[in-house]
């Protein structure tokens, strides 16, 4: 296909064009980052009078710390079960929709709303629907004989920040099966129910192998989710407890850095954050630029 | 007892009504084909038959059981979507043991039919392809080996060669045919393309706006269309219309104030408006004294074994009158021409101008089937 191409004669103008983009990536992300970078060799008293160049002893620290180990099993935990839950009920959702013939439309923009609440409101906004003193569903939940405190349960606590961070996620995910139904063209699901497939087989023998390469995408993107975006949920709900039941990784890192004032150590897990994302980032390129084929 | 029995069948959507009640008896082995324009209602129909649309009212009978109820996967059927349907992430084989083990038949047994059927489709080499590595004529033996390995009491086709070429349409359509032949299972095959219609049919359902116009051999259908749509529908190129009236025994007078009178054909009473359908192929060159009606040439095609001689009768008003005629490749015309023609004996249609339903002939003798040559010449235009 031919595009029409408009050359510019000043050499300047590109750079001048690029200079804003490029001026935010590196004042809030190459520097930033380099900084973490540089203070993760470092210790610094808490009042920053004295730094010293400690090699990789923040590192070493970090790796046989066992709050350290216990954070990243958290972590993992964590993003899976958000991973888990948004992916499953948007999925269910999004074949109630597909489904649905009249009012599809409206049910789709009213599910996708979630997706525009702030995460710190939504962090409170299921703080006070599981509040063990004033929320209803733990008066509801002591109705059928569970006695729901997240506030020393370290289970309920989980529970509580991945229904908290999945909410808003089931909205994304949501509109992403819709269009990944879409897709599957209706004569597939006929010629099943020709073959003598019933519902349940229809889905797990031809949709949902279809539909692999938007959850396998969705799972990804969702797990980096889980790990660096839920921040402002965790510090609405549970802060990291009861117990470090709930101190993901990225809720470590503003503990220890802003609230412990260890700052090497905080760099460091900034550290190993960043090269997380960067596999994942990978991950993400190499297998879903390249599409599941089937 | 039939194989399958459409019975009083329609169809709304809504308020709207898009099937007005259908009849079809399909006898056991029998190639039906449901052919009309876009619209008409055939794939509904169809897919009424398979569960795949509900009927709103009427019943259809699948070996002698009513199926109005039960899901498609009950009913007995297989069939072959327009575009195939396969399931992309299986292969060739997979595809088409995917039914066979949902019916919870044996690994032994399902081995055995799907690699008769691939063998009878020549799809041996293919079984561990995927439906991407192969072509369109293979995807569309492929979704043929899927209906056939299932033993159904019928094979519901709905436009399946539509998206082939058109050399391979040509030798699909006869693999298609023998294939049904050879495994004597009754076929429902939609369509829109009356050349699939003609050859693949043992009788033929002209469907047109949700009703079915005729129900009857190719043969009958062209040689007596029961309707103006069935009669230009059916034949390429399509019948020739003309208005007229009836003048009593002196004929049919025609839009140009003259008349006609064909043989052998019993005249509407004096002063009936009509429809006379004659086809090109009907209409032949003769000398000026002997012509039922001339036609003003206005353009000529050259197909070489014809000539088709396209343009209005002579002297008729402008926008009415339009007449093609087939030639002999050999005959020498040229725009501007005018060509005396005679109609010949016996191949008048006569149409209520009303209603486009044939007037019937009932007194008429039988005459001998003439029509077998041009009728290949038509489809091969």
């Amino acid at each position: 296909m031919q595009t029409k191409r408009t050359i510019f004669g000043n050499r300047v103008l590109p750079y001048a064009l690029l200079l804003p983009q490029l001026a935010i990536t590196c004042v809030f992300f190459l520097w930033p980052a380099g900084q973490a970078f540089r203070q993760s060799f470092l210790r610094e008293d808490a009042f920053g009078f004295k730094t010293r160049f400690v090699w990789f002893e923040n590192y070493e620290k970090l790796f046989a710390d066992p709050l350290y180990h216990n954070s990243l099993w958290v972590t993992v935990v964590f993003s899976l079960g958000v991973a888990f839950l948004s992916l499953v009920a948007a999925l269910i959702l999004a074949l109630a929709v597909d489904r649905t013939l009249r009012a599809a439309r409206t049910y789709t923009t009213l599910l996708v709303w979630p997706y525009a609440v702030a995460p710190a409101v939504a962090g409170i906004m299921w703080w006070f629907l599981f509040n063990p003193t004033i929320g209803i569903l733990p008066y509801m939940l002591e109705m059928l004989g569970y006695n729901w405190n997240h506030r020393n349960s370290s289970v309920d606590a989980m529970i509580l920040v991945i229904i908290a961070a999945s909410w808003k996620q089931i909205s994304y995910n949501f509109l992403f099966f819709v269009a990944g139904l879409a897709a599957i063209p209706h004569s597939l699901v006929e010629a099943a129910a020709i073959d003598g497939a019933g519902p349940l087989k229809r889905f797990f023998t031809i949709i949902f192998p279809l539909l692999s390469p938007t959850t396998f995408f969705l799972l990804v993107v969702n797990v980096v989710y889980a790990m660096f975006d839920t921040f402002a949920v965790i510090h609405a709900t549970t802060e990291g407890g009861p117990a470090q039941s709930t101190n993901i990784l990225v809720y470590k890192v503003f503990e220890d850095g802003f609230i412990g004032l260890n700052l090497g150590s905080s760099a460091a897990q900034s550290v190993v954050l960043m090269a997380i994302v960067i596999v994942l980032t990978v991950i993400q390129f190499r297998w879903i630029e390249r599409r599941v084929q089937y | 007892m039939s194989a399958i029995a459409i019975r009083g069948v329609r169809k709304s959507y809504g308020k709207t009504e898009v099937i007005h009640g259908v009849d079809i008896d399909i006898a056991d082995g029998e190639f039906i084909v449901i052919v009309g324009p876009s619209g008409c209602g055939k794939s509904t129909l169809l897919r009424m038959v398979a569960g795949l649309e509900t009927i709103t009212e009427g019943t259809i009978e699948i070996g002698g059981r009513v199926v109005n109820r039960l899901e498609p996967g009950e009913r007995d059927i297989a069939m072959v979507f327009q575009n195939y349907a396969l399931y992309p992430h299986m292969s060739v084989y997979d595809n088409m043991a995917y039914g066979l083990k949902i019916a919870g038949l044996s690994k032994a047994d399902i081995r055995a039919r799907v690699d008769k059927a691939a063998t009878m489709l020549q799809l041996q080499p293919f079984l561990e392809r995927k439906p991407r590595q192969l072509s369109g004529g293979q995807r569309q033996r492929v979704a043929m080996g899927r209906a056939l390995v299932r033993d159904p009491a019928a094979f519901l086709l709905d436009e399946p060669l539509s998206n082939l070429d058109a050399k391979l349409r040509v030798q699909m359509r006869l693999e298609i045919k023998q294939l049904q032949q050879s495994v004597g299972t009754t076929a429902l095959y939609v369509t829109h393309d009356q050349v699939e219609a003609m050859t693949l049919a043992d009788r033929l359902v002209v469907m047109h706006d949700g009703v079915a116009e005729q129900i009857d051999t190719p043969m009958a259908v062209y040689a007596r269309p029961a309707t103006t749509f069935v009669a230009g529908f059916i034949g390429s190129p399509a019948m020739n219309m003309l208005s007229v009236e009836a003048a009593g025994s002196r004929g049919l007078t025609l839009a140009n104030g003259r008349t006609v009178k064909p043989r052998d054909i019993r005249l509407p009473e004096k002063g009936r408006k009509a429809i006379l359908g004659v086809r090109p192929e009907h209409l032949t060159p003769v000398s000026g004294a002997n012509a039922d009606l001339e036609l003003d040439v206005a353009a000529v095609e050259t197909l070489g074994a014809d000539t088709l001689a396209h343009g209005r009768l002579a002297g008729a008003a402008n926008g009415s009158g339009e007449l093609v005629a087939r030639l002999p490749g050999s005959t020498q015309v040229q725009p501007g021409d005018r060509l005396p023609l005679a109609i010949e004996p016996g191949m008048v249609h006569l149409f209520d101008a009303e209603t486009g339903a044939r007037l019937e002939e009932l007194d008429l003798p039988a005459r001998p089937a003439r029509t077998a040559k041009p009728l290949a010449e038509a489809l091969n235009a």
